[in-house]
């Protein structure tokens, strides 16, 4: 008994990672770079209704909780801090496969605003899985008393995504962030994150191999991306299709290889 | 054009400008993850007592690496 194309819906994937999603309720992860103080924008958002427990399978450590905004249940997975999605450890792996495969209704790249530029290595990559991302600038207190100023207006309309700024241990921006949240995850805002655009022969080969892929995933996946990493020779990425999607892998390296000959 | 020296080799307090990396594949995937691009600054912070692992300053963040990893990516120095 394999897994349908109907039952590989939401609901289904997000079993396996045990996720809370008790009556379709919005599932929002938060990503970031180690040291960004992405448990202090978890904590301010959760307050004490949060719990500790391992991701299904693995020693790596998760936190979920939730808030409430507007009437409604928003279930927060904090997702292990990271420099990549690139599956080089345990941490990556969950990570990217949360992301990947769980579908989150919205996912929040908390970066350090004292060193912007090497936090958003991780954001565009999340970028290229998800469009339903929101950037938090937090650390803007320090920022601030470093002299540091950012635009985030500019930020902002140069990557296509929501930028809001916090200092999560003041609560400052907290109350933006949570709309800027509830706006993405109900798509009342669409952001359109800018495309990171590769050497002509790459985006040759992805234009080849996307229609394919986009056929066996049935669309559940960024076929854009999955594209990239069947061309990036990503092996745990084909095992961890198979694992989800039952038996599909195997046409999808099939893929691969035609278009790479 | 110098290619370089490994990175290993900086002492204590010097800067140096990466200009290339010897790794490949998924080692080299991550030297990049970690900034560690062509023309990026990097200053080296402490070594441990045994000489391994060594803390680097890379693009406002401290990241420590081990003898062997550094070694794999080429600087010249500026400082």
């Amino acid at each position: 008994m394999g897994l349908t194309r109907q039952s590989t819906g939401r609901s289904a994937v997000r079993e396996i990672f045990n996720v809370d999603d008790a009556g379709n309720e919005l599932v929002i992860a938060l990503a970031g770079n180690p040291n960004t103080g992405k448990s202090t924008v978890f904590n301010a958002l959760t307050g004490l209704r949060q719990h500790t427990g391992n991701w299904p399978g693995k020693t790596v450590l998760r936190a979920e909780g939730s808030f409430m905004h507007g009437g409604r249940r928003y279930n927060l997975i904090d997702l292990p801090g990271t420099y990549s999605l690139h599956a080089a450890s345990s941490e990556e792996e969950v990570a990217r496969d949360f992301l990947c495969f769980a579908n989150p209704d919205a996912t929040v790249v908390v970066a350090d605003g004292t060193c912007l530029e090497r936090n958003l290595n991780l954001a565009l990559q999340v970028m290229e899985i998800t469009g339903k991302v929101i950037l938090c600038v937090n650390l803007i207190d320090e920022a601030r008393r470093k002299k540091m100023h950012i635009n985030i207006r500019k930020l902002s309309s140069t990557l296509g995504v929501p930028v809001i700024s916090t200092a999560a241990r003041s609560g400052e921006g907290l109350p933006e962030l949570m709309d800027a949240i509830s706006d993405v995850a109900l798509g009342r805002v669409t952001p359109k994150p800018v495309l990171v655009r590769y050497p002509e022969q790459v985006e040759a080969a992805i234009a080849r191999l996307e229609p394919r892929v986009r056929e066996i995933t049935g669309g559940h996946i960024n076929s854009r991306w999955v594209a990239l990493r069947l061309i990036d020779g990503d092996a745990k990425l084909v095992q961890a299709i198979r694992q989800y999607y039952n038996g599909r892998e195997s046409k999808i390296t099939q893929a691969g290889m035609e278009v790479l000959a | 054009m110098n290619a370089g020296m490994p990175l290993d080799r900086l002492r204590n307090g010097c800067c140096a400008l990466v200009t290339e990396l010897a790794a490949e594949g998924p080692a080299r995937r991550r030297l990049l993850d970690l900034g560690l691009v062509p023309g990026t600054k990097v200053e080296v912070i402490r070594r441990s007592p045994l000489g391994d692992p060594i803390a680097f300053n890379i693009r406002g963040a401290v990241i420590a690496f081990r003898k062997e990893e550094a070694g794999q990516v080429l600087v010249v120095q500026v400082s």
